[in-house]
């Protein structure tokens, strides 16, 4: 890297010599000495890298940020992503630069292959998740994936947001019955060609369809648990190819074309172009339809093998700015009163992290008496939570997924 | 002190550019240090040879690209050659001047929503033909980017027509026009061979920089080109989101194939420019003079209308989509209306608009600034500008956009102007110069000379000249540059969220995000957003001639086509 950027400032010579670096190295929060944390907090501005697609999270974020900004002096500043590869290229371009200090993303709203990358790469700050007070509520015995990011154990290097779970939703005015199970989909697509698609991978909801059906057709789903390269990969994806064989002629369109993510899913529903969809929460499908996007008829339902689960994190970079007020505010999410809101269909409806039991009774009962929304399921509804395969798979899918069907002219 | 101007531009432009190119390069073979790459190897290269379908990406990229322009310059010289002088001209010329201001991916949404099995065509259509679902076919992200075509050639007719009518005053074309009549030519054919051919050198920069980006383009792409495979461009942005980060290695290979096929775009359109003019040599010796043309007329009226009327029901489509309740298929109009989420964005909207508008204007100010006293200079001295200097210049137009951003990142953070004012405004002036350069270099160059040797033989001095006479004359075409500079630095998405890191919210970067949930009323609502200052410097750019000429009439005509 040196000579790349030696090379660079012999072009800038001028430019170099007029601007001086300014030093703002932020010592490395104490987490262990909370009172030092928010003390080094005060003051810091917190720019946190989220996706900005639903004007109910950023509102949500907002929220948060005032919150934060009342009670520790730390003020939050989002910004809005359209890709979270935008933030994990920003660390790296510092990293490239040598800026390892004072960096400009000072949080990261991620979860699995990117985290998993950044992690690879050296671009995260910690451990410090499990250190903070509120960590104490999370259901680490219940949920398992809130310390194990698609099987990659997070390390305290990343702290548990939200919990999501695929669930799949249709119009009940137009369907009387569903598929449930990877089978009985295909089955049910003989009959209704054209009226179920997937996003095009490596989109990452469509990943997750192969993902789920993956899973689902697998002779021992332990194997998916580790890394593709110890196992004989070619023979545990068999059964998915010769699924899809059969499938992709039956997708909407004849899987010449897919639309190109889950929102686009939502459209489709809209538009009556196809009758089964699928999300990574239900609660999403609740608020689209409070806000128009889909009509009230629409009801969310699982496989009876279950689904994919996985939780959503925030991750601190190796040279955030500030690094104190971002730990402050990864706490205040884990937070029973944050973590309540986001429940709240009404402002985000994405499920908790925390364990019922382990909060104090006013908060159970709060959680308990949430109306969670007309196409929500309830967390009896939502059957057994699958575990995402180590990210190894997704890459090897992908791949082949794309020589298979990615080239259809 | 004006010779200065074109060292400085060059700095401004050197380390940026630069940097950018040495952050392609390097990776594309394989040296990225901080993923682990320190040595030189082809690996990249041969990950991207077996990327599957990397042929058809490759045949998508450059021939639809090519046929784009060729489309839409087609359209631009038949509609000028068939009406310059008449009021449909004059009409057509007020219809097609405000789409540019329409950002791409706005229009593309728009006509995605006209064509599209669900869209307003069908919608119409469904009850007639007794549909309650949308037909099964394939209109949009058709194999063989048809709709991408389109979608580009809608966009592309405004920019062309408006760069021609820039250049007309300069080529003499309403004389030149007239006395081809007057000897018996045709309208069409008249101009063609007589006019043409003085305005064609003029607008050769601007085809290039259409060929360059329908070539390379991505959001428009994303929107109505097929998706398997996806043209190499969206391709690239595809490999360099990936959360494996080793495959920004082959996106950086990508990103240099796609330079080249850039390249390759333009030599053939080069070759194909000789050809012409040797034919087109023979065609005017030939004499024939096409009197009959109306057909000829019509078709070229009818392409030019259509082209405006599919972006303009495209826009009515996006306004619709930003009022809509729950609007299902085959309703042609949503079953209610809300203001609900125009009144959510409202509070944000001031200070990003504030925010759009200060680096917009900070950009193109500079911009303006340092084109014209380069070719104030370049005048003054008999100084053409090398070929190398003018590359550099225009190399920002030939890259993916996104594989040049790495390096400017890391150039922007090393000097520590990252996240300041001064390096969004620069980041943007590295877009926004070839525009303005573009827009003003060939107009510039082509001023009558007589005017200001009269002047200088009246006694002026270069400086009153440059004020008083050159600029004057020149009015129309810097405003129209203003425009359009206005209108690049306000669709830049990506170096605006990534060189201010976020610190910079301005309409397109919320305008983008929003978008990237998929809700088509967020979509409509900051489409139309986006438009509203590009449109307002359309309207200066219109309006102020109107004012300032309206006592003189010469100035008025040469300021008019």
């Amino acid at each position: 890297m040196r000579a790349f950027f030696a090379g660079l400032s012999i072009v800038t010579g001028l430019a170099m010599a007029m601007v001086s670096m300014p030093a703002k190295a932020d010592p490395a929060p104490d987490i262990g000495n909370w009172q030092s944390v928010l003390d080094q907090a005060r003051g810091q501005t917190v720019y946190f890298h989220a996706w900005g697609g639903e004007p109910r999270i950023n509102d949500y974020i907002a929220w948060a940020g005032a919150q934060v900004q009342e009670r520790y002096g730390v003020n939050v500043v989002q910004v809005k992503l359209s890709d979270t590869a935008d933030a994990v290229a920003k660390v790296l371009s510092e990293k490239t630069a040598g800026v390892d200090d004072g960096g400009a993303v000072d949080m990261i709203w991620l979860n699995g292959e990117n985290f998993a990358a950044m992690k690879r790469n050296d671009l995260l700050f910690g451990p410090w998740a499990e250190q903070t007070p509120n960590f104490a509520y999370v259901d680490v015995e219940g949920k398992p994936t809130v310390i194990n990011d698609f099987t990659v154990p997070t390390m305290g290097l990343e702290a548990p947001w939200g919990m999501a779970q695929v669930s799949f939703y249709y119009d009940t005015a137009r369907l009387d019955s569903v598929p449930k199970s990877a089978q009985a989909l295909l089955e049910w697509l003989v009959k209704h060609p054209g009226r179920f698609t997937y996003p095009q991978p490596p989109n990452y909801m469509g990943s997750t369809f192969l993902k789920q059906i993956l899973t689902e057709l697998v002779e021992d789903p332990k194997v998916l648990q580790q890394p593709a390269n110890e196992t004989d990969a070619k023979k545990v994806l068999a059964p998915l190819w010769g699924y899809l064989e059969d499938l992709q002629p039956l997708l909407w369109r004849n899987g010449q074309a897919y639309p190109q993510n889950g929102a686009s899913l939502r459209t489709m529903m809209a538009d009556n172009q196809i009758d089964i969809a699928f999300s990574f929460s239900s609660g999403e499908v609740s608020s689209a339809i409070e806000v128009m996007e889909l009509p009230d008829t629409v009801r969310s339902y699982v496989f009876d093998k279950g689904t994919l689960g996985n939780t959503n994190f925030v991750a601190i970079p190796y040279n955030a700015s500030a690094k104190a007020g971002a730990v402050v505010l990864a706490d205040f999410l884990m937070s029973p009163e944050a973590q309540l809101r986001k429940q709240d269909p009404q402002y985000w409806g994405a499920d908790t992290v925390l364990a019922m039991d382990k909060l104090p009774e006013d908060m159970q009962k709060a959680f308990a008496d949430l109306d969670l929304g007309i196409a929500s399921l309830s967390p009896s509804e939502r059957g057994t939570v699958l575990p995402e395969p180590h990210p190894s798979w997704m890459e090897l899918v992908e791949t082949e997924w794309q020589k298979r069907y990615g080239v259809v002219q | 002190m004006l010779r200065l101007f074109p060292a400085f531009t060059l700095i401004l432009m050197i380390g940026p550019v630069c940097a950018g190119l040495i952050g392609t390069i390097l990776p594309g073979f394989g040296y990225l240090p901080a993923l682990g790459g320190d040595v030189i190897s082809i690996d990249p290269w041969r990950d991207l040879i077996n990327q599957p379908g990397l042929g058809i990406s490759i045949r998508l990229s450059l021939i639809n690209g090519l046929i784009a322009t060729l489309i839409s310059f087609l359209v631009v010289i038949l509609f000028c050659a068939a009406w310059q002088g008449t009021r449909i001209f004059g009409v057509m010329q007020r219809l097609l001047s405000p789409i540019l201001s329409v950002p791409h991916a706005a229009a593309a949404f728009g006509l995605a929503f006209l064509i599209a099995p669900t869209g307003w065509i069908v919608r119409a259509v469904a009850p007639l033909a007794g549909w309650e679902r949308p037909p099964d076919i394939v209109t949009l992200q058709d194999p063989l980017g048809i709709a991408l075509i389109a979608g580009l050639v809608a966009k592309e007719i405004p920019f062309l027509l408006l760069m021609t009518l820039a250049a007309l005053p300069q080529a003499d074309a309403n004389r030149t026009r007239h006395v081809a009549l007057t000897l018996g030519y045709g309208r069409v054919v008249g101009w063609l061979k007589a006019v043409l051919p003085r305005v064609y050198p003029q607008i050769r920069l601007p085809i290039l920089a259409v060929l360059a980006y329908s070539t390379s383009v991505v959001d428009v792409a994303m929107i109505l080109g097929p998706t398997t495979p996806a043209p190499l461009a969206v391709r690239i942005l595809g490999w360099l989101s990936d959360p494996d980060l080793s495959r920004r290695f082959l996106a950086s290979a990508g990103a240099i194939l796609q330079f080249v096929l850039v390249m390759i775009a333009m030599a053939i359109w080069w070759g194909g420019e000789k050809l012409v003019a040797w034919w087109g040599h023979v065609w005017a010796e030939g004499g024939m003079r096409g009197r009959r043309d109306d057909t000829v007329r019509s078709f070229a009226a009818g392409t030019a209308i259509l082209s405006a009327a599919a972006v303009f029901l495209g826009l009515a489509s996006l306004l619709v989509w930003s009022f809509a309740g729950y609007w299902s298929f085959p309703e042609f109009l949503p079953r209610s209306f809300s203001l609900r989420l125009w009144m959510r964005e409202y509070d944000m909207l001031g200070a990003a608009l504030w925010t759009t508008l200060m680096i917009a204007v900070l950009s193109v100010g500079v911009a303006i600034t340092l084109v014209l006293g380069c070719l104030e200079n370049e005048t003054r001295r008999f100084q053409k500008p090398g070929q190398g200097a003018m590359l550099l210049i225009y190399l920002p137009l030939l890259m993916p956009q996104i594989s040049f951003m790495f390096g400017l990142q890391v150039f922007f953070t090393g000097i520590g102007l990252e996240r300041t004012l001064i390096s969004v405004v620069i980041v943007h002036l590295i877009f926004v110069l070839p525009y303005i350069f573009l827009s003003l270099a060939d107009p510039f160059r082509a001023l009558d000379p007589r005017y200001l040797q009269t002047a200088l033989c009246l006694g002026a001095s270069p400086a009153r000249l440059f004020w008083l006479v050159r600029l004057p004359l020149l009015t129309r075409a810097v405003l129209t540059a203003f425009a359009v500079g206005i209108a690049v630095s306000v669709g830049q998405y990506l170096p605006t969220l990534l060189i201010g890191a976020g610190r910079f919210a301005t309409v397109t970067t919320e305008a983008v995000a929003l978008a990237s949930g998929g809700d088509r009323r967020m979509i409509g609502i900051y489409g139309l957003l986006q438009m509203i200052l590009p449109f307002a410097g359309f309207a200066l750019a219109l309006l102020i001639p109107a004012v300032l000429f309206r006592h003189r009439r010469g100035m008025g005509n040469r300021n008019r086509i």
